[in-house]
């Protein structure tokens, strides 16, 4: 084994076992923001010595006790620091001596790790701050880490991670399950967290980062996760499914260069069928269960794009048909603009360019480079050069990422020098 | 040692010059973009580089009455006679952003008045691209 895929190996270990250590330290404990610092810093000094010394014959008990006693460190040190203002120190002290040993079995709930992305999702966080929380609570990932994934300094995402916490806190949630009333609400978040963590992958930055951590991997990882423990819920399922047949194309949408290609343009040999299949075979079987939701439509409308062997074979009156369903379900502009390129596909540019018209006047997307981007390509459909260069133009830009900024004035370039070839050969 | 290094596109048009090239000419030069920065990641060179959204969208902040952000457009100074020092901050808002602005642009000069300097607000370009 090489040192690298050992240091893999612990890894992957290392955030497997996180959050079972977290929750079962957690319960015990009850102060979920102490635990989950004690927890970071046994995660820490495994990464440190396992790949060394060599992965201990009980890994969760080891990280147990070492979270244990970092815990026991610091209420020792607070308790002494209280010692003459609280009568019942002692007592409680008494209870947290002892310490088990690394080998000892611990207990383990499977519930645990399903309580901790409750809390880590909870609405009162926002979602850069539920997304650091999660990656560290129930991922296992450092700091540094999550840090490098976000492009900020450690100490920035520390402060955020804590910040976190102290939410958590003050809002007073208790380690547990969310009420049955609540708990849809809750789970809806939960979701909501995963796939904002598995677009932040899509973000490219300027510069090259390596080491970069793989959120979309991650968020595919717990959701994973999520669905082996709650696998009746078929939103969950809905949305891994969604991930995987997205993910599914990775390989293909961005060149040698780090250029982004669009769908129409990707060479479909590079998509990974496994994905596909796992995708498709999770979402029919959630389909099945008759609860449909927005995520199992949009993973439906992935695998349509999956399944096509290219843009002018893909079965566009059927997406066409879901972005109806989807918009019934949510009242989302994002949706009517896809619904608009569904509708161009099946009924031509002018119907999706009519559509686009009627959406330019909602308040919340007016001005937003994407209108200009899809009504740039739908121009240029309808043979409009000029007006799609325009467009294109305004495009890039309206938009905040470096590919897809490249790639719109490439567009602009090249419809500008077609231009420029027809006026040339004109007598 | 460090140095920052910037680069700057010429002013009036408020866009990026790249966008009127012919297609070659933009490829070669996003191409060049790329290959130095991989040189310079191998060489061990590299500590961070951002690009910016475009030049028209920049704006200057100063602190206004009471601390409160004054955002304009303009006037924007030659870096030469200007920059002296920046910051990277990771917000949810631009508004956040202009409030750190003012703070900065109220730090105190001699006699303890504040400087009420200008500071340029510019948006990294970090996003997800919305196009599949």
């Amino acid at each position: 084994m090489t040192p690298e895929s050992r240091l893999d190996d612990v890894g992957r270990l290392l955030r497997d076992l996180a959050p079972q250590v977290l929750g079962a330290i957690a319960r015990r404990h009850g102060d979920f923001a102490e635990a989950e610092d004690a927890v970071q810093e046994a995660l820490i000094a495994a990464a440190q010595r396992w790949p060394a010394e060599g992965v201990p014959r009980n890994p969760r008990g080891w990280l147990y006790h070492v979270a244990l006693r970092r815990l026991t460190d610091h209420l020792r040190s607070e308790l002494a620091r209280r010692r003459r203002e609280d009568a019942v120190a002692a007592e409680v002290w008494a209870d947290w001596a002892f310490i088990p040993p690394p080998d000892a079995e611990i207990p383990a709930d499977r519930d645990d790790t399903l309580v901790l992305l409750f809390m880590c999702c909870h609405p009162a966080l926002t979602p850069p701050s539920a997304i650091a929380l999660t990656l560290r609570a129930v991922g296992g990932l450092t700091t540094a880490e999550i840090a490098a994934a976000f492009l900020v300094p450690e100490a920035t995402m520390a402060q955020r991670i804590s910040r976190a916490k102290q939410s958590i806190r003050a809002s007073g949630v208790p380690f547990a399950m969310p009420t049955p009333a609540e708990r849809a609400e809750r789970l809806r978040s939960v979701l909501h967290v995963l796939y904002l963590m598995f677009n932040e992958g899509y973000t490219a930055s300027s510069g090259p980062h390596l080491h970069r951590p793989d959120l979309s991997g991650e968020a595919i990882r717990l959701a994973r996760m999520l669905h082996e423990l709650v696998p009746d819920e078929p939103e969950v399922a809905g949305l891994l499914a969604l991930m995987l047949l997205t993910d599914a194309r990775r390989a293909a949408r961005t060149g040698p260069h780090g250029e982004l290609i669009p769908l129409d343009e990707q060479d479909r040999t590079l998509w990974d069928r496994a994905l596909i299949e796992e995708g498709t075979a999770l979402l029919e079987a959630a389909l099945a269960r008759g609860a449909v939701g927005p995520y199992q439509v949009q993973a439906a409308i992935a695998a349509l794009h999956d399944e096509a062997p290219s843009t002018d074979e893909t079965d566009w009156p059927q997406i066409l048909a879901l972005y109806d369903l989807l918009r019934r379900m949510s009242d989302n502009p994002m949706v009517e603009l896809n619904r608009a390129i569904a509708a161009a596909m099946v009924h031509g540019p002018a119907k999706g360019l009519e559509l686009l018209d009627a959406l330019a006047a909602d308040k919340r997307i007016a001005g937003h480079y994407r209108i200009d981007a899809v009504r740039a390509h739908l121009l240029e459909r309808a043979g409009d050069r000029e007006r799609a260069l325009a467009h294109y133009r305004a495009a890039a830009a309206g938009t905040r990422n470096i590919p897809e900024r490249n790639h719109l004035i490439a567009k602009a370039a090249r419809l500008a020098a077609r231009e420029r070839e027809l006026e040339d050969a004109e007598p | 040692m460090k140095f920052m290094l910037m680069m700057h596109a010429p002013r009036g048009t408020g866009d990026y010059q790249i966008n009127s090239w012919s297609p070659e000419d933009f490829q070669a030069h996003i191409a060049f973009m790329n290959q130095l920065n991989k040189e310079l990641t191998e060489s061990g060179e590299l500590v961070g580089c951002q690009g910016l959204t475009p030049p028209g969208e920049a704006k200057i902040v100063r602190a206004g009455e009471n601390g409160m952000p004054a955002v304009t457009d303009g006037p924007f100074p030659e870096s030469k006679e200007f920059l002296v020092g920046y910051w990277i901050v990771d917000v949810d808002s631009a508004e956040r952003a202009y409030e750190i602005a003012a703070r900065a642009s109220a730090a105190p000069g001699p006699g303890g008045v504040p400087l009420n300097m200008p500071i340029e607000v510019r948006q990294v370009m970090a996003g997800r691209p919305e196009i599949e």
